[in-house]
């Protein structure tokens, strides 16, 4: 069974047609890199999958529910797309953080206010009848995840307080509290200086297990065949090549592509 | 009289400048929201009709307001206004309300659409993503802005005497026209020590907001 199934994706702004029919699908803990230039649609994909944008047309599916279907307006109410999003984590290039909050709010906030509002209407959350239990519950979450990507010392700190590479960990820690089916990575490395991009990479790759699904957006190509189960390389809005690493990275087949990954070699 | 008995009279006048003051603030801060809101609003016709009642007001003396809310009501409708100082709050709260609105959209124009993409990805509803992560943002933001046009209250609201509200330079008119002029100038003082501890408070706040950059 998949997690992830993303049929026909077909998304344009004003007249630019930006998607032009996106297919795939993932299987739970797989990771999918998804590589190409500036301006052929990775991220625009990734924003669709978050429902940041609405697609004219195509299908999302995960565990086999009918989240966004283009034709079906019933679920597209403000609060169907807000129960979707339940089901995908977004790290952003620029973090992101809220800058008020310390580290460990940061994390919190968004499953302190669901749980408020859950208690309230169906009297309970995640198996606490009052809130401050559930607070404590969510609380010690938001410390495991801190210590997983390496940052219990900072619990109390400003973003302003921390290095980029650091507030980019606190944001995978904040995607991952609501324990998301699919977790996206869009360009996670690409606002950071070259000597923070390997602690955010670590992290990310830290994350993969059986149970984690990840979709990244990355133009790094070494990281991509190291962590990825799966590449897609994307050009003009459509997906050129699919498959593993080994086959995209290592033995691309189509000229674009090789293009596109011979450019990257000759970086230096 | 003596310079205590002057103080005292003029001290009660200026008792209607804090009075309108304090009202004006307390009136004029949430009402700027809700215009700020609508001149915001997707609706374009909700949208067109708060600009042009922003346009009307910001670009229109303040003292011709109060003349047209005190005024008004009694020469059109035939329902004259019961006190002086209700119609000098009234126009004072409007015009306050319609440059508040503005600020307000400014700042809430200059949070960055990150912030609201973060805190959609996360599942939080509109209001949440607004009252939890951007009205704090908004604040700290604003207080300079806003600082400023609470500064120019305090000053604006001695215009309440065009209508006639017993506020304190009307008081030292009245020293004024019988041949005592310095009253008129020592009202002066009144407004000074007044923005003074505003702006220490507002200094105050400022820095209480400093614990976070961004």
């Amino acid at each position: 069974m998949s997690v992830l199934k993303v049929e026909n994706i077909h998304k344009s702004f004003d007249k630019t047609q930006v998607l032009k029919g996106i297919d795939f699908s993932l299987q739970k803990g797989e990771v999918l890199a998804i590589i190409g230039a500036s301006g052929s649609g990775k991220t625009t994909l990734l924003r669709c999958l978050n429902f940041l944008e609405t697609p004219q047309k195509g299908k999302i599916i995960v565990n086999d529910k009918v989240l966004f279907d283009a034709d079906d307006k019933k679920l597209q109410s403000d609060e169907q797309i807000r129960k979707n999003r339940l089901h995908f984590g977004l790290v952003f290039q620029s973090f992101n953080l809220f800058p008020q909050y310390n580290v460990l709010k940061n994390i919190m906030l968004a499953e302190e206010l669901l749980a408020k509002e859950q208690i309230k209407a169906v009297g309970e959350y995640n198996g606490c009848t009052d809130f401050k239990e559930a607070q404590e519950k969510i609380e010690q979450k938001a410390k495991d995840l801190l210590n997983k990507v390496g940052l219990s010392e900072k619990m109390d700190f400003y973003p302003y307080q921390l290095s980029g590479g650091q507030q980019q960990r606190v944001a995978i820690a904040r995607a991952l509290a609501l324990n998301p089916h699919v977790l996206c990575f869009d360009e996670p490395t690409s606002a950071l200086d070259p000597e923070l991009t390997g602690e955010v990479l670590k992290v990310i790759k830290g994350l993969k297990s059986s149970d984690s699904t990840m979709v990244i957006v990355t133009h790094e190509i070494e990281f991509a065949r190291d962590v990825a189960d799966k590449v897609i390389f994307m050009a003009d809005g459509v997906i050129v090549e699919e498959g593993t690493p080994q086959q995209v990275i290592e033995n691309p087949q189509n000229e674009r592509t090789q293009a596109f990954l011979s450019r990257f070699n000759q970086k230096f | 009289m003596s310079f205590w008995q002057i103080s005292l009279k003029l001290l009660e006048g200026f008792g209607q400048n804090c009075f309108i003051f304090i009202v004006t603030l307390l009136a004029s801060l949430p009402l700027g929201l809700v215009i700020a809101f609508g001149s915001m609003s997707k609706f374009k016709p909700l949208c067109w009709l708060t600009r042009a009642f922003v346009w009307v007001i910001r670009g229109t003396p303040l003292m011709l307001q109060l003349f047209v809310v005190f005024y008004v009501p009694g020469l059109v409708f035939g329902m004259p206004f019961q006190s002086r100082m209700s119609a000098a709050l009234v126009a004072f709260i409007i015009n306050y309300a319609a440059y508040f609105s503005e600020i307000y959209r400014g700042g809430i124009n200059s949070i960055p659409k990150g912030q609201y993409e973060a805190g959609q990805v996360l599942g939080m509803t509109k209001s949440q993503i607004f009252f939890k992560v951007i009205l704090f943002q908004v604040i700290k933001r604003i207080i300079p802005p806003i600082g400023n046009e609470i500064i120019t209250l305090v000053k604006d609201t001695s215009l309440a005497r065009a209508i006639a509200v017993p506020e304190i330079l009307m008081m030292s008119y009245e020293f004024a026209a019988e041949g005592l002029i310095w009253p008129l100038f020592y009202t002066g003082a009144f407004f000074l020590i007044f923005s003074g501890g505003l702006t220490l408070l507002l200094g105050y706040v400022e820095k209480k907001l400093n614990y976070y950059r961004g």
